[in-house]
């Protein structure tokens, strides 16, 4: 994971500028991120950290098309983004994000089926492909209940890749999962990407998850969410311990800068 | 995180070593054939309904009053010489076609009302303020206005039937879509699903658990109200169905013929609500995991 394939491009592949997103609970208008600003790179895996409630999560629906920023834009490959598309794939926290009626490959099959991306036999090609990238080919024919929750991840993670889309959104797809599959599922998420180099924006509120991980990181504080950093090289640092170690500790200090850090609070995994 | 590198970590080997499973004694094992044979539903059903019938045939025969309470084989007696004769194949012809269609007819407007539900806020407040209004009204109350409006015969019959189907139906619909989670309407917007594609690939699988239910509920109602609407509309109209064949045997006194068909009602119930449905079940939402 040493090499970062971001130099030379020079127009950025997902561009977004001074986007403030606000949404109305029953009470109130909350402003989930002021003016943030942010580019990635083709087969960049793009990290937002950041507490809970900087709005990342938010700001990753906005790029995914599901709200409108009231301020700012942002534009994919030029285009500006104003609603859901399949050029954009998203991969969830939620375990219920497969379709339970579907079995699991039928369930990698359905967007490319249902955009009219592909027929129903390069389809079902694809998703034979993608389901062995994550090693679940066994498993095709079964319905998403039986599955184990980092099971459904993988399906959902191949779901979008199958796709093959501009750029792979994931919201902490791995925030529910106990935390030995986690790791397995970090790891095998950096071997996927060794194979593909897809670009990614991958939502966390973990420190280390974000730097084993990431090759950029995009610090955001909370209520509402600002840029507060943008981090490059962090492939370079985490491929030594320490300095991954190192690395996690400045990040802590500059997202809680001022605060007293509760050491419970910053060490989990 | 590199803890086991440092040189502190001692590894303790377990006192047994693991034993090969092929070695040990139980890992799985067939059940025994009483044990299998209990394990089936049906079967302890089966059992249960056996002892019932042996039971009302000794009771009768204590009774020992065929007008009053007619033993199980009278009962078994009258009703194939019915179903010989055709009489009960006709009766029971007659209340399912009323049945199917005021059934049909009740899902088709509970599918328009829920469409315009879940559309627009205007029209889920008048279908909550509709079904919380004729939910709780029982259909037989309406029959005196159906038989004012659409007289004697099927048309009062449907009437009654499509109300005893429709609110059930509705609500469980309507519900069924405003649970359906938003993590799966926005992987289906995702997907670039808009429209009636959106709907039928996403809203009505998800809702699916609800529908069945609701259509589940609408059944018994419709079932329960034909029967009761046909004993009343017995006493004045000739079109004979289940109900009209229990309230004539009743009038000539045939208390086997009449008990042989609250038995072809209960067989008739039985067999839509463990066979017809369970088997939508087993192909459905038990494949699917997502029973509601």
């Amino acid at each position: 994971m040493n090499q970062d394939v971001n130099n030379g491009a020079a127009a950025p592949l997902l561009d977004v500028r001074g986007v403030t997103l606000q949404y109305k609970t029953s009470r109130h208008l909350v402003t989930a991120t002021y003016r943030v600003d942010f580019q990635v790179r083709k087969s960049d895996r793009y990290i937002l950290l950041g507490p809970s409630g900087c709005g990342k999560s938010t700001l990753l629906k906005a790029i995914g098309g599901f709200l409108s920023p009231t301020e700012g834009e942002i534009h994919l490959k030029g285009m500006r983004v104003n609603k859901p598309g399949f050029d954009r794939m998203m991969v969830f926290q939620e375990f219920d994000q497969l379709l339970p009626w579907k079995t699991v490959k039928e369930n990698v099959m359905f967007p490319m089926i249902a955009c009219g991306k592909c027929n129903r036999r390069k389809a079902a090609q694809r998703a034979e492909h993608y389901l062995e990238l994550v090693r679940l080919t066994k498993f095709a024919n079964h319905y998403p209940h039986m599955l184990s929750g980092g099971m459904k991840q993988r399906v959902a993670i191949a779901r979008g890749m199958a796709m093959e889309p501009d750029v792979l959104l994931m919201d902490e797809p791995f925030a529910a999962l106990d935390a030995l599959t986690r790791r397995q599922m970090q790891d095998e998420l950096l071997q996927l990407w060794e194979d593909t180099k897809f670009t990614v924006i991958f939502v966390t509120h973990s420190i280390p998850e974000g730097i084993k991980l990431g090759n950029r990181i995009l610090l955001l504080s909370a209520h509402p969410g600002q840029v507060k950093a943008e981090l490059a090289g962090i492939a370079e640092e985490s491929a030594d311990p320490a300095r991954a170690a190192a690395l996690e500790e400045r990040i802590n200090g500059m997202l809680f800068a001022g605060a007293p850090v509760a050491p419970s609070e910053a060490h989990h995994v | 995180m590199s803890d086991t590198e440092s040189g502190f970590v001692r590894q303790i080997e377990p006192q047994h070593a693991p034993a090969d499973p092929a070695t040990l004694g139980v890992v799985e094992k067939p059940l025994s054939a009483f044990e299998k044979v209990y394990s089936v539903g049906a079967l302890r059903k089966s059992f249960l309904i056996l002892l019932l019938i042996v039971a009302w045939q000794i009771g009768a025969g204590i009774v020992h009053n065929s007008l009053l309470f007619p033993t199980f084989s009278a009962t078994v007696h009258a009703f194939t010489e019915s179903v010989l004769s055709g009489v009960l194949p006709e009766r029971i012809w007659v209340s399912l076609q009323v049945l199917v269609m005021g059934y049909g007819l009740g899902v088709i407007v509970a599918a328009i009302l829920t469409a315009f539900g879940v559309t627009t806020r205007l029209g889920a407040d008048l279908l909550e303020t509709l079904t919380a209004m004729f939910n709780p009204l029982p259909a037989i109350a309406l029959l005196p206005i159906a038989l004012i409006w659409f007289g004697l015969g099927e048309g009062s019959l449907i009437f009654v039937l499509v109300h005893s189907v429709v609110w059930a139906v509705t609500l469980n619909t309507q519900s069924g879509f405003l649970a359906v989670s938003p993590t799966l309407r926005m992987v289906g917007k995702n997907c670039g699903l808009t429209g009636f594609p959106y709907i039928f690939k996403i809203l009505i699988p998800a809702a699916f658990p609800n529908i069945l239910t609701g259509l589940k509920i609408g059944w018994a109602f419709a079932w329960r109200t034909l029967i009761a609407s046909e004993l009343v509309f017995g006493v004045s109209s000739g079109s004979g169905g289940l109900g009209w064949y229990i309230y004539e045997s009743k009038n000539l006194l045939e208390i086997p013929r009449m008990f042989a068909g609250l038995l072809t009602i209960i067989i008739i119930g039985l067999v839509v609500e463990n066979l017809i449905f369970r088997i939508i079940e087993t192909h459905t939402v038990r494949k699917w995991g997502m029973q509601a």
